[in-house]
């Protein structure tokens, strides 16, 4: 088979992969700031449905889309950052998983998201292609913005390591928070739109817990400080239930094992492998 | 002759944790040079002192003036950018980072201004530029760590250093290694606020010394006047003075 071919043959598996990075990408902004907060899959909902409705009842283009659902994101971040700034730890994490189950049930219980059917007929036009385009040019957002301005990347580094000296040296702490979490956003945004338009359908149970918990594994196991291992790891998970069909209904068990193992061997995941070197 | 007007200048500070009164009605003065010294037994409210000074925590009553304006209500990162620099009686260095990236974080006291000369002239200045620079922050002997934290306070290139402990745990030949060091930043023009246990260090670098004991100022002056002075004795010793 060539390239080609097996890329056709594959597809939606490839769209996935792309999908599943933006989203560890996304997370992996404020876990490097030590910000705990697993709102990615309301984010990613949020921008999803804003830009469905959009293109169903506005006749909106993909394009219109991919701008109007992750700015809608990332004002809701930006918002949500005003009450939940000062949490961390478990607290923030508990937080802001509570806004995406309150995310979660309005998307339910709103006539014009379709309910718990969700919505239906999304133009199919979110190609391989575009997916790809999108995580490169995100990602090398990301690393534009860390190799423009030094101090950024620092502050992020220092609030994570110790958010009180970041203070009393001069970092302003709620800045890089609030930064973080809605850039963070903007990208679970982009996420949301291409899933979107690359499935036909959504329905609320797409962005719910079970998803921000596999975004979560995937940059645990990436490396939680590093954006391009957390791109490496959503890789790794999303090819791994496919490469293991043959054991059946020990496959979901094998991803458990496979963190606790990272947990307990290589706590840096799979970035901090290519680091040790 | 006129007074010299104070770089900080506190009056009726006072901070309660709950039922607890940290500070109480303080008043302290710290001069445009040299090196005061904040003595006082544990629990006596210094590092709560510098907590309030820093913007951490914020006082019930009194005011804050440092060069002339009030920073009482600013916030912390502010108050580090107008020039207020501090160590910790804990040292709370950023471990996950190397040497150079932990001073280098003086860029965020002046985003402008600082260079990597700056942040090398913190390292040579306490004695480190001999070290890997890249080495993790939290595999430096405590010593070190405790000279690299204040290199991080200096690379901020503060008008006022705040210093809490900062021979805590170090041999004597550190401690007299950090006494030059002191002398050598008060030289230059930066006022240092000193708190400290180690009588030793504070004789040789403090002329001036304040003594607190439950968030109030028992005695303040000339430091061996006031290492004399038997209510000082009294709070450090538990001793009665006889009358």
């Amino acid at each position: 088979m060539s390239l080609l071919g097996f890329l056709a043959a594959h597809s939606k598996l490839f769209d996935q992969i792309g999908i599943d990075a933006l989203l560890a990408l996304s997370l992996s902004l404020s876990l490097r700031a030590g910000q705990l907060a697993l709102a990615q899959a309301a984010f990613m909902g949020i921008a999803a449905y804003v830009g469905s409705i959009g293109s169903l009842v506005a006749h909106w283009n993909l394009a219109e889309s991919l701008i109007a659902g992750p700015l809608a994101a990332a004002l809701v971040a930006a918002l949500l950052a005003l009450p939940i700034g000062r949490l961390q730890g478990v607290f923030l994490a508990i937080a802001t998983v509570a806004f995406g189950e309150i995310a979660r049930i309005v998307e339910i219980n709103l006539p014009i998201t379709g309910g718990a059917e969700g919505l239906s007929n999304i133009p199919n036009d979110a190609g391989t292609f575009l997916i790809y385009a999108m995580l490169l040019a995100c990602a090398g957002g990301v690393w534009a913005l860390q190799a423009g301005s030094r101090s950024f990347a620092l502050a992020m580094a220092a609030t994570r390591e110790d958010e009180h000296a970041a203070r009393t040296i001069g970092i302003d702490v709620a800045r890089v928070r609030i930064l973080t979490l809605v850039l963070g956003a903007a990208i679970a945004g982009i996420a949301g739109v291409l899933y979107a338009h690359a499935n036909f359908f959504i329905t609320p149970e797409d962005f719910g817990f079970t998803r921000m918990e596999q975004i979560l594994v995937s940059c645990v196991i990436g490396g939680v400080t590093s954006s391009l291992g957390a791109i490496f790891g959503s890789a790794f998970l999303t090819v791994l239930p496919e490469t293991i069909r043959f054991l059946h209904q020990y496959r979901e068990v094998s991803i458990g094992v496979i963190l606790l193992a990272v947990i307990l061997f290589a706590p840096s995941g799979i970035a901090g492998l290519w680091k040790r070197r | 002759m006129e007074t010299p007007i104070a770089l900080l200048s506190i009056r009726g500070l006072t901070l309660r944790y709950g039922g607890v009164t940290a500070l109480n009605s303080l008043d302290l003065d710290v001069a445009r040079a040299g090196v005061a010294g904040l003595i006082g037994p544990n629990g006596a409210g210094k590092t709560s002192l510098l907590n309030v000074i820093t913007g951490v925590a914020g006082p019930h009553d009194g005011t804050i003036i440092f060069a002339g304006e009030s920073i009482k209500r600013e916030a912390t990162h502010h108050i580090a950018r107008r020039g207020i620099a501090r160590t910790y009686q804990h040292i709370r260095l950023f471990a996950n980072l190397s040497i150079w990236e932990n001073v280098s974080s003086g860029v965020f006291a002046h985003p402008r201004r600082f260079t990597h000369a700056d942040a090398s002239a913190a390292i040579e200045r306490v004695g480190m530029s001999e070290r890997d620079l890249s080495r993790r922050a939290g595999t430096l002997p405590y010593g070190e760590q405790r000279r690299l934290e204040i290199a991080r306070a200096l690379a901020m290139q503060p008008t006022l250093l705040l210093l809490d402990e900062p021979a805590a745990g170090m041999n004597p030949q550190e401690t007299a290694d950090l006494a030059a060091l002191i002398d050598n930043i008060a030289a230059d023009g930066t006022s240092v606020l000193l708190i400290e246990h180690d009588m030793t260090l504070v004789r040789s670098v403090c002329r001036h010394v304040t003594v607190l004991n439950f968030g109030a100022v028992i005695a303040r002056g000339d430091c061996e006047d006031v290492m004399a002075d038997p209510t000082v004795i009294e709070a450090y010793l538990g001793a009665h003075r006889e009358r």
